[in-house]
């Protein structure tokens, strides 16, 4: 049977591929999303915070080793730390100023982070092996699913909606969306909200760190890695909307899967297609498909 | 949202920093060496930094700045950027009074660099760079294209391949210059062998996700994978058909370019049995593994691949033609390149034919097991030299207008 000239094995193969990546553009275009929300930042470290992720570790295994399933866990945490040193000592001094500024710092930062990186690591990336758990595929019968993406997914789906509900149906979640509203009334009711903020920057590239480990297995672990795709995850949350964190979610599967399709029927246009996009978008509804005007 | 603002802000920076690396104005009776390079994305481990090393080990060796001659070498990051290339080469002849651009990784500039070289009649020694139009259609009487080009790569590994049973190809391809020569001269030698081509695929350079790709490959039934794309994008289509398991369904994966770097990235566990062709391994002789300890000391530990050691081996040359000379002029500089027959430690004897090609033995390697690896860098067994006469395109299929 085929579908427009491609037989619906491939194409459905190819749908699941592209919710695979859709997963790693939602992860990390939540954490954006969650950071400008709350923080009206842009964070254009995002990228290199999510390749620390996976070089964390990588340090790890390759020096104390640690396995996969704890790096899970302490990859975030230690990079989520740097974080909130930056959040700290740069970023609070830039509130009361144009976002521009937050875009140049952290613009600044990822370039440094990233130099670094490629001074001491190379550009070739290091290698990281698999975990023993997903060693091999699932036949779906109409591809081989390597069981480590169809981890991949899952995981990704359990850790945007879980951040999608404690920040919109949570006590917790609503101090958090008060405070952007108004910080200096939240603060009257004795919520510490500077700490709230950090906490919060710091759980945004947690998040980014989450992805990088999870990403390890799968790409080279290398400096380049983020730089590589925070433009993307970029154009996916300005499409969905900056700051809204359902239409990060949805527009990064969304535009997984188109871009996978893109990438059976014209190859040569899958690194465009998300910013044609991203045009129209903006022409038709200039806030995002799920943004609302402010 | 101010998004719009980015656009100029993110260009200034870029513009600033590629402007950045070019240096300032030297007098002229300095012959002014510019190692242009990817120095911060997939290409900069094997060439980059390490080419500048190589250059300035050339320097060294040759004992030019002992006879009198000043040398200097300076270096840049195209960016992979035929117009950041471009500028670059552009300022480097035309103000900081470059006498010869070294290196080049990636076809797409290396082909702008060769034409502006022309133009202002100074040198290009290609190294980096594999389309085999350098020598062929494009040919410059300023350019040396020393190291490899796609045509060797193709009758090496290619015919190899071909030869031992896999006849069916599917071609996952870099698209721009150099992937499209690559998979060009590639189809070509499979045809001729008696092979045939069941589908090709082109991805973008320096692309993360090669799966759907893969998946395509997968479906095409096609015995041999072709990978017509070079370091990072190499290592990541490796590393992927792995998870996808390409190779246990029956496929096999012929890497067309794989760099001594992208194996030591990829570790051999992935990496090993791949079948590959290069022209240069450091453990191949006493002066290899003498040339690659000074090297190694120097770069991080990096073992040279066959760009660094092209870069060494063709300044070497070039320096010797300039005092044979006694003069910079580009033009003459590369007859005199041509005219002598060369002699260093890491490619041996060779010539320089007319159409601006180095001629040397090229090597059918496979990668160890691990089993079979003393260490890190101990990497490849020799399976054939193919010799130097055989191991490039024959002078006169290369439509070169310099060959008459």
């Amino acid at each position: 049977m085929e579908l427009f000239g491609i037989p619906t094995a491939a194409l459905f193969g190819q749908l699941l591929i592209g919710l695979i990546n859709g997963a790693f553009y939602a992860m990390l275009s939540l954490g954006l999303a969650v950071i400008f929300g709350l923080l009206n930042i842009i964070n254009f470290t995002h990228g290199a915070q999510y390749m620390m992720g996976a070089f964390c570790a990588y340090l790890m295994l390759e020096h104390w080793g640690v396995g996969y399933w704890l790096s899970l866990l302490i990859a975030p945490i230690a990079v989520g730390a740097t974080g909130v040193i930056i959040e700290r000592t740069m970023l609070s001094r830039l509130y009361k100023l144009d976002h521009l500024y937050g875009l140049l710092l952290t613009f600044g930062l990822a370039l440094i982070i990233q130099g670094l990186f490629t001074n001491y690591y190379g550009s070739s990336g290091q290698p990281y092996r698999l975990p023993q758990e997903f060693v091999g595929t699932f036949n779906l019968g109409f591809m081989f699913l390597p069981k480590y993406r169809a981890w991949v997914i899952v995981a990704s789906l359990v850790v945007c909606f879980t951040t999608w509900f404690v920040i919109e149906r949570t006590k917790l979640g609503s101090y958090l969306r008060a405070a952007t509203e108004n910080p200096a009334l939240v603060q009257a009711f004795g919520i510490n909200v500077p700490r709230m903020i950090t906490l919060t920057y710091g759980f945004g590239v947690g998040l980014a760190a989450l992805a990088g480990v999870m990403a390890a297995p799968i790409y080279q672990v290398s400096p380049q890695m983020g730089a590589n795709l925070i433009i993307v995850v970029f154009a996916v949350v300005v499409i969905g909307g900056m700051g809204s964190i359902m239409g990060a979610i949805l527009t990064g599967f969304g535009l997984g899967v188109i871009e996978g399709l893109t990438k059976v029927f014209y190859p040569e246009a899958s690194n465009t297609v998300i910013f044609v996009i991203m045009v129209i978008v903006l022409l038709v509804k200039p806030a995002g498909l799920f943004g609302k005007e402010r | 949202m101010k998004l719009h603002k980015l656009t100029p802000v993110a260009a200034a920076i870029a513009a600033a920093l590629s402007i950045g690396a070019a240096q300032a104005q030297v007098s002229d009776n300095v012959i002014k060496i510019g190692v242009l390079s990817d120095m911060s994305s997939l290409y900069t481990d094997l060439a980059g930094a390490g080419s500048v090393i190589a250059a300035r080990m050339a320097v060294d060796d040759s004992g030019i700045e002992k006879r009198g001659y000043k040398v200097e070498v300076v270096s840049a990051d195209h960016q992979n950027k035929p117009d950041v290339g471009s500028a670059i080469a552009r300022q480097w002849y035309d103000q900081d009074k470059v006498d010869v651009i070294v290196d080049v990784p990636n076809s797409g500039v290396a082909l702008a660099v060769n034409q502006i070289t022309k133009e202002k009649g100074k040198v290009f020694l290609a190294n980096g760079p594999a389309s085999s139009d350098l020598t062929g259609k494009a040919c410059s009487p300023n350019t040396v294209h020393w190291t490899y080009d796609t045509w060797m790569l193709a009758n090496g590994t290619g015919s190899a391949i071909v030869k031992s049973g896999g006849d069916s190809w599917f071609f996952l391809t870099s698209d721009y210059a150099f992937g499209h020569a690559l998979e060009r001269d590639t189809e070509a030698v499979v045809l001729k062998n008696g092979g045939k081509v069941l589908g090709k695929v082109r991805h973008p350079l320096n692309n993360q996700d090669f799966s759907s790709f893969l998946l395509q490959a997968q479906q095409s039934k096609a015995k041999i994978v072709g990978l017509a794309n070079a370091g990072g994008d190499t290592t990541n289509s490796i590393k992927q058909a792995a998870e996808f398991g390409i190779v246990k369904g029956g496929q096999n994966l012929a890497g067309l370019l794989v760099f001594i770097t992208d194996v030591h990235a990829l570790g051999l566990q992935t990496a090993q049995g791949l079948i590959l062709t290069n022209t240069f391994y450091w453990d191949q002789n006493e002066a290899s593994r003498a040339f690659s300890k000074r090297f190694a000391a120097l770069d991080k530990g990096i073992h040279p691949s066959m760009v660094h050691a092209g870069v060494y081996a063709s300044t070497l040359h070039y320096l010797k033609a300039i005092e044979a000379l006694k003069s910079d002029d580009g033009t003459k500089v590369v007859a005199k390149m041509k005219e002598t027959p060369t002699d260093d430690p890491l490619f041996g004897k060779g010539t320089i034919r007319v159409d601006g090609r180095k001629i040397h033995p090229a090597y059918l390697v496979e990668v160890k097991k691990p089993s079979e690896s003393k260490g890190p860098w101990d990497y490849y067994k020799v399976r054939a030299t193919i010799p130097a006469d055989q191991a490039f395109r024959p002078l006169k299929d290369g439509e070169c207008p310099l060959v008459k």
